[in-house]
């Protein structure tokens, strides 16, 4: 579907090494494309309406709309108000985990050591949590804003009892998601550690990202026709831009 | 003896939100009166709100999605604010979090806008309190009595329950903790039989009729 060298929708492209955060706002109609630059990547996200950021990313709603405990090709990320912040059209990993949240300071301290900019520069160890405060507070956003996260590139199997594991050997160089802005989105980033990593050693891997002009959302969009509950979704987040003209 | 904490005994009727707060010390009894009800609970630092139950924290602690007796359930930054100290229905789901008007269009239909939901009873509640809360502070809650269990392939179901009348979780306050209750209201989903019904919420120990 989408091509990586396509001048006509190719708009953009960033690297983020690993360990570090980002943010940016990301306009309805735009792909933002996340490759994995090394084996083991882990990208936290978070994602809030530009128009009014208290409508933000909604994990329960995700999960029990689609009935999925994992993200995937055909997945939509919910708002808390019913509409679609962005969709996966395109996943070559396979699973990305949106229920175990961000790593805090005292995980990493504790799971990888202390560090300080002082001695390490930019390879001091930052904490999913202090990464996301610190994008958030760009947007005058803070600590109640922070809400459950999306973990892409990690896979997170849970058993009969509930148990939690972190599937090993899962993300690959290479690999990519898709992500379908269907709203005007602020998009942060933390290319960090997953909560559950055993660590010792802090080596998260970078992410590239590009972003492309969406194609024309098909009849057979695998988002749309996933279930009945992501078309509602979707007529929800049309009367948001009733009104609006078609293409900025 | 020093001021004793207020002792908490209430029945809370389907479709009501519930504030109060547990100090430290106190334990909180949720009585799921006539079963499978559907208990949408969040707790906060009584001291300062903007710590609150966080799921995350809270699973990713204990390695389980569900909760049950030994939980300590953590806040978002990571300190103990209530353990479960009994429980007599097996699991409770942190994952499926609060029914909402929005939410109710995208899962049942559109036309279910104007059917109550746990997202309104919450507000109600916060804007009744005048704390200075809004939906800022409504992060993933509890269901406590819900059975969603997770399959090894990564779907989520909203299974048949398996509370039963007369069943509670009790929980032990390890701070001063504000509690924010929707007794669900929700009419479009088989887990409560399509019948929403009351709770009893009541504090251990010391109360008004066992104290002298």
């Amino acid at each position: 579907m989408l091509r990586a060298t396509d001048p006509t929708t190719h708009l953009w492209d960033e690297e983020l090494p690993g360990g570090s955060h980002w943010s940016s706002i990301l306009r309805r109609g735009v792909v933002l494309r996340l490759t994995a630059l090394a084996d083991d990547a882990n990208v936290a996200a978070l994602f809030y309406s530009r128009e009014q950021p208290l409508e933000r990313y909604n994990m329960a709603d995700t999960l029990k709309a689609q009935h999925t405990a994992h993200l995937t090709t055909g997945c939509v990320c919910y708002s808390d108000m019913g509409r679609i912040l962005c969709s996966v059209i395109g996943d070559t990993c396979g699973w990305h985990d949106p229920l175990c949240g961000l790593t805090d300071a005292d995980a990493i301290t504790a799971k990888y050591g202390a560090t300080r900019f002082q001695e390490q520069r930019n390879s001091r160890y930052v904490s999913g949590r202090e990464a996301m405060l610190v994008e958030l507070g760009k947007y005058g956003l803070g600590p109640r804003d922070l809400v459950a996260n999306v973990n892409f590139f990690s896979k997170v199997v849970v058993d009969d009892d509930g148990a939690m594991r972190l599937a090993t050997g899962h993300a690959k160089a290479g690999q990519h998601v898709d992500l379908r802005f269907e709203m005007d989105t602020i998009v942060l980033l933390h290319a960090g550690p997953h909560p559950l990593a055993s660590g010792p050693a802090y080596v998260p891997a970078g992410v590239r990202l590009d972003a492309y002009r969406a194609p024309p959302m098909a009849a057979d969009d695998p988002c749309r026709t996933r279930c009945p509950e992501n078309a509602r979704g979707f007529i929800n987040t049309e009367r948001l831009h009733a009104g609006l003209a078609e293409s900025a | 003896m020093n001021s004793q904490p207020t002792p908490i005994d209430d029945t809370v009727p389907a479709g009501e939100p519930w504030m109060g707060v547990v100090k430290a010390g106190q334990t909180l009894r949720i009585v799921d009166l006539e079963g499978n009800q559907a208990v949408d609970t969040l707790f906060y630092n009584a001291a300062d709100t903007t710590e609150h139950y966080s799921a995350q924290n809270t699973i990713q602690a204990q390695r389980r999605i569900y909760l049950t007796t030994g939980t300590v359930l953590l806040s978002n930054r990571g300190r103990p604010m209530l353990r479960i100290a009994e429980d007599t229905c097996g699991r409770h789901d942190t994952l499926g979090g609060a029914c909402s008007s929005e939410s109710n269009t995208v899962r049942y239909a559109l036309e279910k806008r104007h059917m109550h939901s746990c997202r309104d009873s919450f507000l109600l509640a916060l804007a009744r309190h005048d704390r200075g809360m809004t939906k800022r502070d409504l992060p993933s809650n509890i269901n406590f009595f819900m059975n969603v269990p997770v399959t090894p392939t990564g779907g989520l179901r909203f299974a048949d329950g398996i509370s039963a009348a007369g069943r509670h979780v009790d929980l032990l306050a390890l701070m001063d903790t504000l509690v924010l209750i929707s007794n669900c209201p929700q009419l479009n989903n088989p887990c409560n039989a399509y019948n929403p019904t009351p709770i009893l919420v009541r504090t251990l120990g010391v109360t008004s009729r066992e104290s002298a």
